[in-house]
């Protein structure tokens, strides 16, 4: 296993996570795969700090886990309040504003 | 005596305990009990402002991440002001619409703490937290009003975009470390200068995601389509915040990163921004002629604004970068001062920001109607007001780089959004009131805060020199 695994793993997660938010209608999922994206960033993190034999990337990825946390608390909040609103998640729906 | 290697930090320490206090404060508050929470706000960021002018010149540097240079000091210190004047605005508005105080005044002020940190980092890490910090406050604040549909979803709109583009921007952060080995952006400059590796995919792969993340933050066009939901959906004393702040701070750090670690490949990077310049310049005021509700207008309008920032950064020249800070403060006054005035309009049931609204506004609230035409003809770049001044220095560094396009497009785009601005003005003073209307109370403070940026902006456009010398003297220091 080189660093070059880790890399090409986390580009594939990268790719799975921005095809979801791209194609999915369903709000959480689309969600789930900014948190996706995300966490393959975490890896490729993880992947250089092994590379350069420094801790920085790691230090890095656990201020990032952190900041997803928040995130998600902030997000899964907004997304309650718009279901309260519309009774539905479905991103189609989302259109009381366009243009 | 505190280690002077905390002095860099002292002011978004003091934003910060504002923020903690009023938070506790409206956990002890009794029901009904009302407190001074905006005073306690304003007070918090007097001090912070009164620790930047005093950092102003020290080159102060806390752990090396963070660095109170002039540069980062003067943006600061437009966030700060930025602050102030929305929590002058807000008394009124957050009673009138039913907001939540304490949150209100808590958020606002992480959201500077957040500012303030994409202003001065120096390391990306830290300008990924501030992002955050800034993001998550903001994604907040403008669904804050919960049961408001329309602000939900620009929340949502927001939030969701928001995110997307924080995971490319830590993706390019997350190359850009596996290239060089360290993530402070002086190192990186060194790393990249001490190697000729232009061709390299791998860098430009790691500049292309930042440039993505940070496009999305300023609201460039292709990456814009949040904009216009999100300011109209947020009531509008926060839209005048975060079009000023949240567009002042990522564009300190997006000049920062690419001004000085990126700056050994602006010959790759400056084409992609000249392309971006011209599509948010052109699309931003196209659209905008379109528009029926005033803060949707002006939503368009601000992302145009943001094209003629991107102007500055292409032409990356001293005029460039003087006229990239002149333009941010004098933007963000007037916006402050436009929103603003449509803040005060709005009453307990009608927001009162579509087109319509404003029939006849001379004769029912002739000071409202002044500052929101001062703010109109300064947004429209035209003399003697501070958008004149700004968006002089802009094309003229855009001539003097010889990006003679630029200019072009940006002065013909200049001449169009003329047109939907003064259609507010004729529509205030040249029509009769619909009279259907009561017109809205507008406290006493609020009017004086509101003459008070007027005055500004005028100021700025008639004797701007001494902003011009900040300005000069603030980008003297780095780059």
């Amino acid at each position: 296993m080189t660093s070059t695994h880790y890399l090409v793993l986390s580009a594939a997660l990268f790719m799975i996570g921005v095809f979801g938010v791209v194609t999915r209608r369903n709000i959480v999922i689309i969600f789930m795969s900014i948190e996706l994206m995300l966490n393959a960033v975490n890896i490729n993190l993880i992947a250089f700090s092994l590379q350069w034999g420094n801790s920085l990337g790691q230090v890095f990825t656990i201020f990032v886990i952190a900041v997803a946390a928040a995130e998600a608390a902030v997000g899964l909040g907004i997304i309650l309040a718009l279901y309260r609103n519309k009774e539905t998640i479905n991103i189609d729906e989302m259109n009381v504003m366009k243009w | 005596m505190i280690s002077p290697s905390f002095n860099a930090i002292v002011p978004m320490l003091c934003a910060t305990a504002g923020a903690l206090v009023v938070m506790l404060a409206e956990s002890w508050r009794a029901r009904g009990e009302r407190m001074p929470l905006g005073v306690l706000g304003g007070i918090a960021l007097s001090a912070a402002g009164i620790a930047l002018a005093l950092l102003w010149d020290q080159q102060a540097s806390s752990f090396g991440v963070i660095v109170a240079d002039n540069f980062g000091i003067f943006v600061s210190l437009v966030v700060v002001v930025a602050g102030l004047v929305s929590i002058a605005f807000s008394s009124q508005v957050l009673d009138r619409d039913g907001i939540p105080r304490g949150e209100y005044y808590a958020l606002l002020l992480f959201a500077i703490v957040g500012m303030m940190m994409m202003a001065t980092a120096n390391d990306l890490l830290v300008v990924f937290i501030g992002l955050e910090v800034m993001s998550v406050a903001v994604y907040v604040l403008t669904g804050i009003r919960r049961d408001d549909p329309r602000g939900v979803e620009g929340a949502f709109k927001y939030f969701l975009l928001g995110a997307f583009a924080s995971a490319f921007l830590l993706y390019g952060v997350a190359f850009t470390f596996g290239l060089t080995g360290t993530t402070r952006l002086d190192g990186i400059g060194q790393f990249l200068a001490a190697r000729s590796m232009s061709s390299s995919p791998m860098v430009l792969l790691a500049m292309g995601l930042l440039l993505v993340g940070f496009a999305f933050k300023i609201s460039a066009v292709p990456f814009h389509m949040w904009t216009p939901d999100a300011y109209e959906g947020a009531p509008a004393v926060v839209t005048g915040f975060m079009s000023t702040g949240v567009k002042a701070a990522a564009f300190a750090a997006f000049t920062r990163v690419f001004l000085s670690a990126f700056e050994p490949f602006s010959a790759d990077w400056a084409p992609l921004v000249w392309y971006l310049a011209i599509a948010t310049m052109v699309l931003g005021t196209v659209v905008g002629v379109a528009q029926h509700n005033l803060k949707r207008m002006l939503a368009y309008s601000s992302i145009a604004h943001g094209g003629y920032l991107l102007v500055g950064l292409v032409a990356a020249n001293q005029v460039g970068k003087e006229a990239i800070l002149f333009y941010l403060a004098a933007y963000a006054v007037t916006n402050l001062a436009a929103f603003g005035a449509i803040a005060l309009l709005g009453t307990a049931d009608r927001a009162n920001d579509t087109l319509q609204d404003y029939r006849g506004l001379w004769q029912s609230r002739p000071m409202v109607a002044g500052v929101l035409t001062v703010a109109l003809l300064s947004l429209g770049g035209l003399p003697p007001t501070a958008g004149f001044i700004g968006k002089w220095y802009i094309f003229s560094a855009a001539v003097s780089a010889g990006y003679y396009g630029l200019a072009i497009a940006g002065v013909l785009t200049s001449v169009i959004s003329v047109f939907f601005y003064l259609r507010v003005v004729v529509m205030m003073y040249m029509t009769e009131p619909a009279g259907t209307i009561a017109p809205p109370v507008v406290s006493r403070a609020a009017l004086a805060t509101l003459a008070v940026t007027a005055a500004i902006i005028l100021y700025l456009g008639v004797l701007p020199t001494a902003l011009l010398d900040l300005a000069a003297a603030s980008i003297d220091t780095i780059f």
